[in-house]
Formats: C-alpha cells, structure tokens, sequence
C-alpha cells in the first residue's frame, strides 16, 4: 500500500474514481462516432482557457465573461430573493395567521418548475436578461422563506424566556437571540436556493440567449462542437461544487 | 416588609394532550423581605413551575402572585433568574453572556466601563475569570451553571430565583458556592427562592424549608422553620443537634409521608 501513502488517504479513493471515469469515457468514446474522448477535449480545454477573456462582440466571448455572466445574474437574482426572502421568512415563523394563510400558496407554487415562469418574466419585463434573473429569483426565494420561517419556529422556548426575564428590547431580542439562533437554518436555506439557481441559470440561458454558460452550451450545440459542451458540463459542475464548499464553510462557522 | 412576595390561592393547570393537568392546587404562601426560602420534593412535583409563576414566566390559571404588593404579571429584571438548563445563549461568550444582563438593567445608569467591570465582577465571583472568552459549549456543565448564576447576580434583583442551581456541581464546587451565595444574599439582603434535591443544602441556606407532596395537583405540604443562627458554618453545624433534627424531619416528609408512588 505504498501508493495509498504516496497519495494520502484523502485523495486515493477519488483518485480511483476518476481513473475509472476516463476509462469508461474513452470506451465510450471509441465506439462512438460523435462523442470525442478525454484527451480530444482536454486539447480542447486547453485552448479555451489560453485566452478566456477575449471579446468578439455580443455573440463571440471567452469562456470566463460567460461564466461570469451566469454567476453576476445567478448573483443578483440570489441576492433579492434573499433580501425579500429572509425577512418574509422571519415574518412568517413569527406571525401565526400570516404563517397559516401563506403556506398554501407556498406549498402550491414551491414544487412548479422555475422555467414556467419564464414567460411571465418575459412579459413583465419585456428583455431577456431580467427575464432570467427573474427565473432565479423565484426559485430561491423558496427555500429561503421556508428554511428561515423553520429556523424562526423552532427556537428554543428557553432563549425566549432569558429574553423575557431580562426583558430585551425588539431589536435586542433579535439581533441577540432571533438572528443567530436561525442564522444555521438560513444558511441550509441558502444552499439549497444558491444549488437551484445555479442548475436553473443553464436552462433559463438557453431559453433567453445572451452571453452566458447556457448560452454558450446552446450555441456550441449548434457549431457541432461537442468537446466545448463537455467542457461547459465540467465547468458548470465544478463552479456549482465551489459555491457549495464555500456556503458549507460558512456554515460551520455559525454552527454552534 | 413581612409579605414581600405573595402566592394566593394559586391553581395551575396545562393544557396536554390527554386534557387538562392540573400541575400546582391552593399554594398559598408569603415570604418576607430578605427571606431565604427553599423548594424541595419529589421530581416532577411542581417546583419548576411554582418559581416560574413567580418568575411572571408562567401565569397562574386561578389566585394572584404579588410581589412588593404589585401583581405579578410578567417577568422583569427586577426577579433574578437562574434556570434549571442554565440557558445559556450558545453564541455569546460567557462574558457576552453576562454583559447582556447588565447592559439591560444598568446601562441607562452607568458608563461602558463600569458596566465591563459588573460583568468581570460577576463572572469572577463564580471563579470563572479564566472563562470569560469562552462559549458555552466550551465549559463544562457545572462551569455553565456558573455562569448561570453570575448573569443572575449581576442583575443585583430584589428577589433570586433559582431553579437548582447547583445541581450540577461537584461536592466542592457546590460547597463553595453555597457559601459566597450565603455571603452574597447576606451583603444584598435580597429575597431568594431556590429549587432544591439536596436536604443538606436546604437546611444549611434557608430560612423556611417549603415541602411539597407529589403531583398531579401538588400542593405545599408543610413549612419548616430553621432557626439556626447566622453567619452558618458547615463544618459546625455537622455535629449541632437542632441541624439533625431538622434534616431528619425533611427527610421524614419526603421518603415516609410523601414516598415517590414509584419508590413506595
Ligand atoms: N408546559 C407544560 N405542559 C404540560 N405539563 C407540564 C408543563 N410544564 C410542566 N408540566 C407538568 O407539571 C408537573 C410539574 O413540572 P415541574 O417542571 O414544575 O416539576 P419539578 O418539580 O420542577 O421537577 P424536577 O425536580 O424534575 O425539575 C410535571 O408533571 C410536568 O409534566
Ligand atoms: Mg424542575
């Protein structure tokens, strides 16, 4: 078992599955006609990552401004859903009648697909960028109001009781108790929205076009170039891989 | 003041699944400035809840509590509360523990440095000054009690109550705080209610020993007067014939008179 130490015990078991992944990839490739091999798309790679921020009008950018692109309307979209999302949230878990009227409709809206909306934000907006935007922010506004009202519910009745013999001001009791006791449930909350959205912004491109990963992926479909597809599968894969390792970071940090 | 804090007729009873509990029936009880008074029996008699209501925690579903001849209708910072679970918040150091506590109830009197004082203050009279930076879930059990209890000191309330706040401690640990807290009521003069398991530890702090017969509709059972001088010494009172009698009369209430159904 020298390899075993030679590659650390982290990295041996993945290491195999990746090996296993190429092989299956290449013999797939060889009894393929259209599906190009690990090698002809990483030559490919290669070249697309030489020079991923030139810039040849709207229609011909390099792969980093696309990427770039999903991430700032992945980020705007996000970041209202959660201005808008949180505190609807805290409202929720707080105010009974508000929580019993509104769960229906959130139940009923939450499961429909967020590209079904797409329309509506065409109409609306009458553009395709906020178009998009509005796509993701409807579908991370959700998990949000959801996760964030649970975090709400479920403080402990403990907390509430320090609270009240102490007799805390409002903004005391929520910048000392309600926030941080939730701060773990919105963060799951975060996660969960931040992985829709960013599966959600591949679909929602290729419907509105622009520049962007999904774009881009529609647009390689109709050059016939499939090792730029592959690509963009890797990319959006591993851009969603980071955003979760950073969010899972942060919320180790506010676990108690 | 001869009736500091009042309980009147007091009935309380839960809503539960099976329907009502009625938990606590006719507590009548009046307890003078500066009282020490200890609430012992068996678990789940109703001791939690008694202090509660007083706390303004809980209201009582029949009868009145007063407290300085004021009704008691919620809780306030004036009542001092050492809980049970210690309920700590888990994302403030011991020393933001505290800090809070203070901040609420002299903050509208006194400077930011005076108000760091009270809380090292505080904190150092329970021997946690080492702990101060620490979390909750960073200290042990017993260190958590410990400040606990600092938050509820540092308030300087009227009346302390305390749901067994030593329960948790060590034989030494306990000791030693039974006796600052002994210094500290004597120094304050201030009314305290205290949860108890412990005979030794009610005989040795009270003024009056409330004992309580086992629920459902606990009441109070009897009312035992300890006359033992004051300042008490532990290690004198060992041997005192009148600190016997009156240990072996609490313990005659709790194990033959009001046996647990389960240990009868
Ligand atoms: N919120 C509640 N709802 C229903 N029943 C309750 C509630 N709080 C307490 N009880 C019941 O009231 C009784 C008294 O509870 P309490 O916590 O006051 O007991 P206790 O004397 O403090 O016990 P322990 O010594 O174990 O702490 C118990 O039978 C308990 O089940
Ligand atoms: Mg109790």
């Amino acid at each position: 078992m020298k390899y075993r130490r030679f590659f650390g015990e982290h990295l041996f078991h993945p290491l195999i599955g990746a090996v296993l992944f190429l092989v299956v990839w290449m013999i797939l490739a060889q009894s393929s006609e259209a599906l190009p091999g690990p090698l002809k798309t990483w030559d490919s790679a290669v070249a697309l990552f030489s020079d991923p921020f030139y810039n040849h009008g709207p229609n011909d950018q390099g792969i980093g401004w696309n990427i770039l692109n999903s991430l700032g309307r992945v980020g705007v979209g996000f970041g209202l859903a959660a201005l808008i999302g949180i505190p609807l949230g805290f409202i929720v878990g707080r105010v009974e009648f508000i929580d019993k009227m509104t769960s229906p409709i959130i139940s009923m809206l939450r499961p429909v697909s967020p590209l079904a909306w797409l329309p509506i934000g065409l109409l609306v907006f009458k553009a395709a960028n906020p178009a998009a935007i509005w796509v993701i922010f409807i579908s991370s506004i959700w998990p949000m109001i959801i996760n964030t009202a649970m975090g709400v519910r479920q403080l402990p009745q403990d907390y509430l009781n320090v609270a009240r013999v102490l007799n805390l001001s409002e903004w005391k009791i929520f910048t000392k108790i309600l926030f941080p006791a939730t701060l773990p449930y919105m963060l799951t909350g975060i996660r969960l929205a931040i992985g829709t959205a960013w599966l959600v912004i591949v679909a929602a491109e290729m419907l509105t076009g622009g520049v962007g990963i999904g774009f881009w992926v529609w647009d390689e479909w109709n050059n016939l170039n499939v090792e730029h597809i592959i690509i963009a599968i890797f990319v959006v894969g591993i851009v969603g891989l980071l955003l979760e390792m950073l969010l899972v970071k942060l919320a180790k940090r506010f676990s108690y | 003041m001869k009736n500091y804090v009042q309980v009147e007729t007091v009935q309380m009873s839960f809503g539960t699944r099976k329907g009502v509990f009625v938990a606590l029936k006719d507590i009548n009880l009046s307890i003078a400035r500066g009282e020490f008074i200890t609430l012992i029996g068996h678990s789940g008699c109703g001791k939690s809840t008694l202090l509660n209501l007083v706390a303004g925690l809980l209201m009582p579903s029949d009868g009145i509590l007063l407290c300085a001849d004021r009704e008691i209708g919620g809780p306030g910072p004036d009542r001092g509360v050492v809980f049970q679970n210690h309920s700590l918040l888990p994302w403030l150091t011991c020393f933001e523990n505290v800090h809070l506590a203070v901040e609420r109830v002299f903050s509208a009197t006194e400077d930011k440095a005076q108000l760091n004082l009270r809380t090292h203050e505080a904190l150092e009279l329970v021997h946690l000054t080492h702990a101060e930076q620490k979390l909750p879930n960073e200290i042990s059990g017993g260190m958590k009690q410990r400040v606990g209890i600092a938050r509820a000191l540092a308030m300087q309330p009227r009346v302390l109550l305390m749901d067994e706040p030593f329960g948790a401690l060590d034989a030494l640990t306990r000791a030693q705080l039974q006796d600052e807290l002994l210094k500290i009521v004597a120094q304050t003069n201030s009314t305290v209610i205290m949860v108890t398991h412990d005979v030794d530890e009610a005989v040795l702090l009270s003024d009056r020993i409330v004992m309580m017969t086992n629920g459902p509709a606990a009441t109070i059972g009897e009312i035992l007067g300890v006359g033992l001088p004051r300042p008490r010494n532990r290690l004198e009172l060992a041997g005192d014939p009148e600190y016997m009698r009156l240990r072996s009369e609490v313990l005659r209430f709790l194990y033959e008179r009001h046996a647990h159904p389960e240990a009868a």
